[in-house]
């Protein structure tokens, strides 16, 4: 259940003398909707199958069948399809980025979607705070980038590619063989999860405050001032976070991109 | 005014300051990406100012910047979560 739920329910005012109610955890854990057995089906992934339905049914809509003077949806989609093609795929990778053209764009917009999903009305929870589903998409590059290198460089290539630099003086090879293989294979999904999870459950978290914030100082007196200036933050908070789930799609897109090339380079 | 020093130093042990060290810790850690941050960006739009036709390399450059700095901050972020306090 919701913070601000709570909040309305009790009816707690800055006069009232309850305490500031102020989001915490609980704002991210929610009754489950229905229960199998120990399967709880909550919200959170009610609303990554929607994305998940949304995303497949556009793009299925959008090129299902494809023509040469591209319809409404083929050219939205097109435009979608683009930015991620040349905007990422072909500047960062190269020509041969674009076998993976089609993984990034399904990345990038459902990413987007579960995060725009923070602030659509009645949803209004970004899919990406629980940690899970961000593990489970780091998971997924984490697992291509792993397959490619071995891929492209076979076992003593791709070990190869993962740990070792050229050119150093002996002494620091142990070291700089450590440092590569915890970077390249433990910190990058790790660090690829924990930011989008972490931008998520921030801004998240700033809405609620600054929604909580606006109904616990309304009161029948001057001092609504106060009230009228959080409603205002929460507001400006919700045009700033638009900008930071698309920033955040993006940035989880190119560095999926990033380590694609890095997986196909040839030397390191 | 001196005198009361000495007795504030003297009664330090009666003062008690209530809170959460979490957010003192992210305070900490946000100054560095802070700074971070602002380097990246300020030398982009230099970059872009002094050479425009390089602009898309650039940008992309500067979210990567971006993007491997913030996720100090964000580390930050967790710290209080995976060591909660008690």
């Amino acid at each position: 259940m919701s913070a601000h739920k709570m909040l309305a329910e009790v009816g707690c005012h800055i006069q009232a003398n309850c305490g500031f109610p102020a989001p915490g955890l609980n704002s991210f854990n929610f009754k489950p909707i229905f229960s199998v057995g120990s399967f709880h089906f909550t919200k959170p992934m009610l609303l990554a199958i929607i994305c998940m339905v949304l995303v497949v049914g556009f793009f299925w809509a959008a090129f299902g069948k494809p023509k040469l003077v591209p319809g409404k949806i083929q050219l939205v989609g097109e435009i979608g399809y683009n930015f991620i093609a040349r905007g990422i795929a072909r500047d960062v990778i190269g020509k041969k980025g674009d076998k993976f053209v089609p993984f990034l764009t399904s990345i990038f917009f459902f990413v987007w979607l579960m995060n725009i999903m923070s602030i659509i009305p009645l949803a209004q929870f970004p899919v990406a705070s629980r940690y899970a589903y961000p593990v489970a998409l780091a998971l997924l590059v984490w697992i291509t980038y792993m397959y490619l290198t071995f891929k492209t460089h076979g076992f003593k290539g791709g070990v190869k590619n993962l740990v070792w630099l050229d050119g150093l003086p002996g002494w620091i090879v142990p070291l700089i063989v450590g440092l590569e293989f915890l970077q390249n294979v433990i910190l990058r999904p790790f660090t690829l999860s924990v930011r989008l999870w972490a931008n998520m459950f921030a801004g998240h978290m700033l809405i609620v405050m600054f929604s909580v914030a606006s109904w616990y100082l309304l009161t029948p007196s001057i001092m609504s001032a106060f009230a009228a200036g959080s409603f205002v933050m929460a507001i400006v908070m919700t045009a700033f976070e638009v900008l930071i789930q698309f920033l955040q799609a993006y940035i989880f897109t190119l560095l999926a991109s990033i380590y694609i090339s890095g997986a196909l380079e040839e030397g390191h | 005014m001196s005198t009361d020093l000495v007795s504030l130093a003297a009664n330090t042990s009666n003062i008690s300051i209530q809170g959460n060290l979490g957010a003192i810790a992210y305070g900490l850690a946000a100054i560095g990406p802070g700074v971070g941050i602002g380097v990246v960006f300020g030398h982009s739009i230099e970059a872009m100012a002094r050479q425009p036709e390089a602009m898309p390399v650039i940008r992309t450059n500067m979210f990567l910047g971006f993007a491997l700095c913030e996720v100090l901050a964000l580390l930050g972020l967790v710290a209080p979560f995976i060591f909660p306090a008690k």
